[in-house]
């Protein structure tokens, strides 16, 4: 990212979005570390693994945003990218089980003893190594959406078509990953976890540091998607959205566009999905289930698509919703007040909550400088600086 | 433009025996024509001609099922593919004005400019000096200055036109395709148009597709008339409106 990329890609709700992540990444580790246990403004741990998860799913929010927001790519499957990020932490992880598991096997995790392999299959090679399994964090989802999209996007699949593709890719991924000689756990995939680079993962510490890395995380991703979407790539990206086939005749070659874009929301819902794995303890297959990744479309849909900032709220807002309301007498009916945000967010707030609010915010912006409108409404993000900056 | 002087024996656009039928219907039916380099063609005909079909011919949307599609004498389009032809240098305007509707004028012209339209070059692009006077021209051409900063979808319907005309001028093609300019435009808006594309012609080749006969005769260029996806009369305008059977299919009489 070159200096003028960065400073393009900033404007009034990118900083606050900036400020108030970092602000969290730094002050609710501090709390919950350095105030006493009780106190009021103490964060207890649950609450830091809790809210980290949150910051993960606002990861995966964005990577969807990216694609489907601003290039109008529907991925119904991006929850797959997620687990296999995931399971890549989590194959880690098993390795550093050590003999310290059940069968105190000092290679073979304890599932493969249980199945009664003599040997580690040739997949698990390597992810002893940080380094390699946070390489392949980002290259195995980066890769199968690589693969996946230079397919579809070249045979021109688009719309509902891609959607159900894509559906059907990560449901392919949850019955595989259900095999139990698959070798990556079957049904109970990958769990009892013990460190993390030598640190024990279920120590407050290290929690508060997965929390802090979890939102500069978020950080990083966020300026990399801005950085892509306030780039002239970002304006070829709309305008494949909004006509894909007159962006054909301007010469644009589209799928290359596309697959750009998909690829590296890929790589970042891997990211999502590693720091994810740690904090909650435990991958499996539910993961790759589809009501996963469509749920995830459900949290940008509320945020507001084509915002960025939308797309990470809409995903704290819907899962604190979740938690909320799944763990009282309302539990039975989550499903159908998730099904109903939907669609009341679809009928009455189109464009989101952040998508309504920027559109609030630009009409009353108006009305107090009537004579300036076309100026202001240009300089507020509305269009990108001038050619001559 | 010196294309003119050293290529004048070649065609620019070269249609030959082409042939295109969907699901039995033959849409194109031995469609053969000749455009020359710097020439300005007007191409009538009445619904159903395959005036559109045969853009899409050119544009590389539509693959024909027998014929030559030659672009400069030289490169066979019925091998190519929509990108690869606009790289080419063949622009079309569609006959629905087809602007970017949530961008402002200007980014619709940066996005037209025939600049690097690699995805690397995109993602690294920085604004040059160069290109800004370069939409500065084309905005003032088609007289958008004062809308450089507004959504497209917020121009009138006759703007979207000429907006879309002036993103032809920015992806600046050896040959312009356009489809339908003057549809719902008012008297003055229409004359102006005629202006705008005469003051295109001088550098491109330029063929349109248009119903409006008051609009073609206002371009005095050479009329091909289409019926039935095949050329029907070819000439001047007067000679083409007085052919027998032009009268008897598109005039209506």
């Amino acid at each position: 990212m070159t200096p003028h990329m960065l400073t393009r890609s900033l404007d009034r709700s990118a900083t606050i979005f900036l400020a108030v992540v970092a602000a969290c990444g730094i002050l609710i580790p501090l709390s919950n570390l350095l105030l006493p246990a009780g106190s009021f403004l103490q964060v207890p741990t649950y609450l830091v693994a809790l809210w980290g998860k949150y910051v993960c799913y606002a990861i995966l929010a964005l990577s969807i945003d990216l694609i489907w927001g601003y290039c109008g790519i529907l991925s119904l499957g991006h929850g797959a990218f997620f687990a296999l990020g995931g399971y890549a932490m989590g194959m880690y992880l098993m390795r550093q089980i050590g003999t310290r598991g059940v069968y105190g096997n000092p290679i073979l995790p304890d599932f493969m003893v249980f199945l009664n392999w003599e040997k580690l299959p040739w997949y698990w090679y390597g992810f002893d190594m940080f380094w390699f399994a946070a390489l392949m964090v980002l290259v195995v989802p980066g890769l199968l959406a690589f693969c996946f999209g230079w397919l579809a996007f070249r045979s021109r699949v688009t719309g509902v078509y891609l959607s159900i593709i894509t559906q059907a890719m990560t449901y392919a991924l949850l019955l595989a990953f259900f095999r139990n000689d698959f070798g990556f756990g079957g049904n109970n995939g990958l769990t009892d976890f013990k460190d993390i680079l030598g640190f024990n993962v279920q120590a407050e510490g290290t929690r508060a540091a997965l929390f802090a890395l979890s939102c500069l995380a978020l950080i990083i991703g966020f300026l990399i998607c801005r950085a892509i979407v306030s780039s002239k790539l970002g304006k070829v990206l709309i305008a494949v959205r909004d006509a894909e086939s007159r962006t054909r005749f301007l010469g644009y070659r589209v799928e290359s566009y596309k697959l750009f874009v998909f690829t590296v929301s890929a790589c970042m819902a891997g990211v999502a999905g590693a720091l994810y794995v740690p904090q909650v303890g435990i991958i499996n297959p539910s993961e790759f289930a589809p009501g996963n990744s469509i749920e995830a479309v459900i949290w940008v849909a509320v945020g507001g698509r084509g915002t960025l900032v939308g797309a990470a709220l809409g995903a704290v807002v819907v899962n604190y919703a979740k938690t909320f309301f799944t763990s009282g007498v309302l539990a039975p009916y989550w499903l159908f007040m998730l099904g109903a945000l939907f669609i009341l967010v679809t009928l009455l707030l189109p464009k989101g909550i952040v998508g309504t609010f920027n559109a609030w915010w630009d009409q009353s912006k108006e009305k107090r400088t009537p004579a300036t409108s076309v100026s202001a409404a240009a300089e507020d993000g509305v269009t990108e600086p001038k050619m001559a900056e | 433009m010196n294309v003119m002087d050293t290529r004048a024996t070649s065609a620019m656009l070269y249609l030959d025996g082409v042939h295109v039928s969907f699901d039995g219907f033959h849409a194109i039916n031995n469609l053969s024509l000749t455009l020359e380099p710097g020439e300005m063609r007007a191409i009538i005909g009445p619904n159903g001609a395959g005036k559109t079909t045969m853009m899409d011919i050119i544009t590389g949307k539509t693959k024909p099922d027998e014929g030559t599609v030659l672009f400069d004498g030289v490169t066979d389009l019925t091998r190519l593919d929509e990108t690869r032809i606009a790289e080419l240098g063949i622009g079309r305007k569609f006959q629905k004005p087809t602007v970017f509707e949530s961008q402002t004028v200007q980014d619709n012209l940066l996005l037209a400019l025939n600049v690097d339209h690699s995805v690397r070059g995109t993602l690294f692009w920085r604004g040059s000096k160069a290109e800004a006077e370069r939409i500065d021209k084309v905005l003032e051409t088609i007289r958008l200055t004062e809308a450089r900063n507004r959504l497209a979808g917020s121009l009138s319907h006759g703007q979207k036109q000429w907006l879309e005309i002036g993103m032809l001028l920015a992806q600046d093609p050896k040959l312009l395709l356009v489809d339908e300019p003057v549809a719902g435009m008012t008297d003055v808006e229409t004359h102006l148009t005629a202006e705008l594309l005469k003051e295109i012609n001088k550098t491109h080749t330029v063929m349109v597709v248009e119903h409006d006969m008051t609009f073609v005769r206002e371009l005095g260029v050479k009329v091909t008339c289409l019926h039935e996806g095949t050329v029907l009369a070819e000439g001047t305008i007067d000679q083409v409106s007085s052919n027998e059977r032009v009268i008897e299919v598109y005039l209506g009489r």
